[in-house]
């Protein structure tokens, strides 16, 4: 496969996934503004910034911090490349440039969710209307995975598909958890209180995993039964194992021998996660943990980009 | 003007000619409602398959259909053996023509054509004096503009041997035509145009030195915001090659190769469809992001093949134009089987002075300009465009040419009002790799404004079927 037509497919797959969790992460801050103190709230309001390193960009830019100027800027800025509209808009403009090499279903998916989104007005999403936009965006991305995952042959093209919505997905978890651990976790062995359990909970169904984690623990917070849950649960499909499962499943696919490096970093993290110990992790610090994740994912992509994907 | 348009279906009597005369009763007794669902269906039809274009100077990325108009254009067979025998021998002389300006040059000494028109022509390519190409074609893929007069006959408007465009849409339409009325394919027979794009990897095949034994083909494309992007792609996909832009290739030890994920692979021919002008930073324009460095180095080596060749502009220059007929006497010793349209040419002073003397009455066109644009229509243009035109020729006279204002044969084809006739032209695609081929048809474009002539899909023109039955 031609590798700039790989590297379109690559970021079609990462942009979607990343206007999904963008609308995750922006649902979440919403529902925690409802409780706390107004310092707890702005900083509540401040993680989406922090997570996107776009803070110092945002206040260029707004003098206030509300929900409302926020979900202005990480929704609808069309100047702003990290917002879902942009995401959604590259992830569309990535697909045409290849729309010969995906399916037909993979690029009407694309383009109907752009041509949607366009027409979206700013008061749909700013205001009540919130909440629904933001599922309305991971629907759409669950039914672009769906598509990819139900038509297109296995091949080259999957390869990269999967290779960038995990490699994407590893890379927001990560930086989700590493946002949350500051505002939540002063002490590593503490048990939160009620406010934090709200806390936490949002957490936990921003990546789709509260279910997951109530089950065993009802209505307790326990932080580092948490991090073990979206770290290193492999059968929980956004935590960073499962998503390292996935890259490394997709890197074995891939065929050519100018790839040693990627490969051997992406297998090298799939071991660290498989045999990682949640109580080490801890000791060491899970901040400190997660930035070398964060680092580590970050080298991968760009070696990955150099070793099929034709740019740096 | 108050000439008697040649009319595609009916005679000046009113009585249908013989080759339309059962799309004719197939549109008497098909209602208008059904057909009006059925154009609605190809229009969602276009849309879903993405049959668009981009438009310059249009929002980045903007994209429109090319109006399908769903009557076709039908063209007897004897009518277009003789075409096709016209067309034939017009490409041979036109190829003859460019290996000869790029060798001995006979053509030039012998006075037939001036030689500092030729040699200092913009199009005119140094770098191809002596080159040899395989079969000694330069212009693989042409796309011969034809237009039928009020004399019945047709006449060719111009020589496309660049990077003509627009036969997907021929191949679309025909596709579409199909589905959409199998039943009229069951009265009459219509001769197939689908092999187009195998006769087209077969050409580009051959173009490929003659010691590439499996020659790998692939299309260059300038990326998806070309006007033409689609059909790249679309034939690029039809062949079975891979759709490339500048970057995806590079030149190394001589040789040209693509980035692919598993490392660089071997090209032989490149179907170009971008402009001589940016194929090679190093070679032409510096500025170039869509071209290859080194390209040219490569293909004069002989490792590389391109279609078109490069310099093949200077043959379909419109000031080059007006001497095709002589080209086929002096190559071919033959006569030529289509008309030239009687051309002025401004370069020279008394033919500028007659032009300008009556430029409300002519076709004044840019040499180098293409898809109607910088293009003056005389009689339907304004007092005030006729002045600004008049100004822009006297300042640059070499520029421009002049013809009288064809007319344009006009065939059924919907419009608002229900049926009425629209003004045409023909596009046939020839193809000229170890040997001359084309299918029976071509693209025929529709200008849908009443008494419009101007059929550039740029300028609001829409598409037809076109039909070679019997």
């Amino acid at each position: 496969m031609l590798a700039r037509v790989a590297d379109r497919i690559f970021w079609m797959s990462r942009q979607m996934e990343r206007a999904e969790n963008m609308a995750r992460v922006l649902g979440v801050t919403s529902n925690l503004l409802l409780f706390g103190s107004k310092e707890l709230q702005r900083q509540n309001l401040l993680a989406p910034l922090t997570i996107t390193g776009t803070a110092e960009r945002f206040f260029e830019h707004h003098e206030q911090l509300t929900l409302e100027t926020l979900i202005d800027f990480l929704a609808l800025d069309a100047k702003n490349p990290t917002s879902i509209l942009c995401c959604l808009r590259w992830a569309r403009e990535n697909a045409h440039a290849v729309r010969w090499q995906i399916t037909s279903e993979m690029w009407e998916t694309l383009n109907g969710t752009w041509l949607e989104v366009r027409a979206i007005p700013r008061s749909r999403v700013t205001g009540a209307g919130a909440t629904q936009f933001f599922d309305w965006v991971k629907d759409r991305s669950h039914m672009f995975r769906g598509v990819t995952y139900g038509t297109i042959v296995r091949g080259e093209a999957f390869n990269f598909s999967r290779l960038g919505t995990f490699l994407e997905r590893a890379d927001n978890t990560a930086r989700l958890l590493d946002v949350k651990y500051h505002v939540l976790l002063p002490s590593v062995h503490d048990v939160g209180g009620a406010l934090d359990y709200y806390q936490w909970a949002a957490l936990l169904r921003s990546v789709s995993a509260f279910e997951t984690y109530r089950t065993p623990y009802r209505d307790q917070v326990f932080p580092i039964k948490v991090a073990q849950l979206l770290l290193l649960e492999r059968r929980m499909p956004r935590s960073l194992a499962a998503c390292f499962d996935q890259v490394k499943e997709a890197m074995d696919r891939i065929s050519g021998q100018s790839d040693q490096a990627a490969k051997r970093l992406a297998y090298e993290l799939h071991a660290r996660l498989t045999h990682a110990d949640i109580d080490e992790i801890f000791q060491d610090g899970l901040h400190e943990y997660l930035t070398q994740c964060l680092e580590d994912i970050d080298v991968l992509g760009n070696r990955i980009q150099r070793a099929y994907l034709g740019t740096v | 003007m108050g000439r008697a348009h040649y009319d595609e279906m009916q005679a000046a009597d009113g009585e249908v000619r013989a080759h339309f005369r059962v799309l004719a009763e197939w549109l008497a007794e098909t209602p208008a409602d059904r057909v009006a669902e059925k154009r609605r269906e190809a229009d969602l039809l276009f849309h879903r398959v993405g049959i668009t274009f981009a438009v310059y100077g249009d929002e980045a990325g903007a994209e429109r259909l090319i109006p399908f108009d769903t009557i076709p254009r039908v063209i007897p067979s004897s009518e277009w053996e003789e075409l096709a025998r016209g067309l034939r021998q017009r490409v041979a002389a036109l190829n003859r023509f460019l290996h000869d300006i790029y060798h001995e040059q006979d053509i030039l000494k012998a006075g037939v054509i001036p030689a500092e028109q030729v040699l200092t022509n913009d199009a005119y390519q140094v770098a191809m004096l002596g080159l040899e190409l395989t079969n000694h074609v330069y212009a693989h893929i042409a796309g011969i503009d034809l237009i039928r007069h009020d004399d019945g006959k047709y006449y060719v408007l111009e020589d496309n041997l660049r990077t003509p465009s627009g036969v997907s849409y021929m191949l679309e339409n025909r596709r579409m035509m199909m589905r959409l009325f199998p039943e009229l394919f069951a009265r009459q027979s219509v001769r197939p145009v689908e092999h187009y794009s195998a006769l087209l990897l077969e050409t580009l095949r051959a173009v490929a030195a003659p010691q590439v034994r499996d020659p790998v083909v692939v299309v260059l494309t300038p990326g998806q915001y070309n006007s033409a992007y689609f059909e790249h792609a679309f034939l690029a996909q039809q062949m079975g090659v891979e759709l490339v832009e500048g970057p995806d290739l590079f030149v190394k030890d001589g040789f040209v190769h693509m980035r692919t994920t598993s490392g660089p692979q071997r090209v032989d021919v490149i179907y170009r469809r971008i402009d001589d002008a940016f194929l090679d930073p190093l070679a032409f324009r510096g500025d170039s992001l869509l071209g290859v460095p080194g390209l040219l180095s490569a293909y004069r080596a002989g490792n590389i093949a391109l279609a078109n060749a490069v310099g093949t502009g200077v043959a379909d220059d419109k000031s080059t134009y007006p001497y095709v007929p002589d080209m086929i006497r002096f190559y071919l010793g033959e006569e030529p089987i289509l008309h030239n349209v009687p051309t002025w040419q401004c370069r020279r002073p008394e033919e500028c002075r007659q032009v300008l003397d009556q430029l409300g009455e002519l076709v004044v066109k840019e040499v180098q300009g293409s898809g109607g644009y910088g293009m003056l229509v005389g009689p339907a243009a304004s007092r005030a465009e006729i002045d600004a035109f008049r100004e822009r020729i006297r300042a640059n006279p070499a520029n421009y040419i002049a013809q009288p204002t064809m007319s344009l044969s006009t065939c059924p084809t919907f419009v608002e009002s229900g049926v009425a006739p629209r003004h045409v032209d023909l596009r046939p695609f020839v193809l000229s790799g170890k040997e001359i081929k084309l299918v029976p048809g071509g693209l025929t474009r529709v200008a849908l404004k009443d008494g419009s002539l101007v059929v550039n899909s740029s300028q609001g023109g829409g598409t037809k079927d076109t039909w070679v039955a019997d």
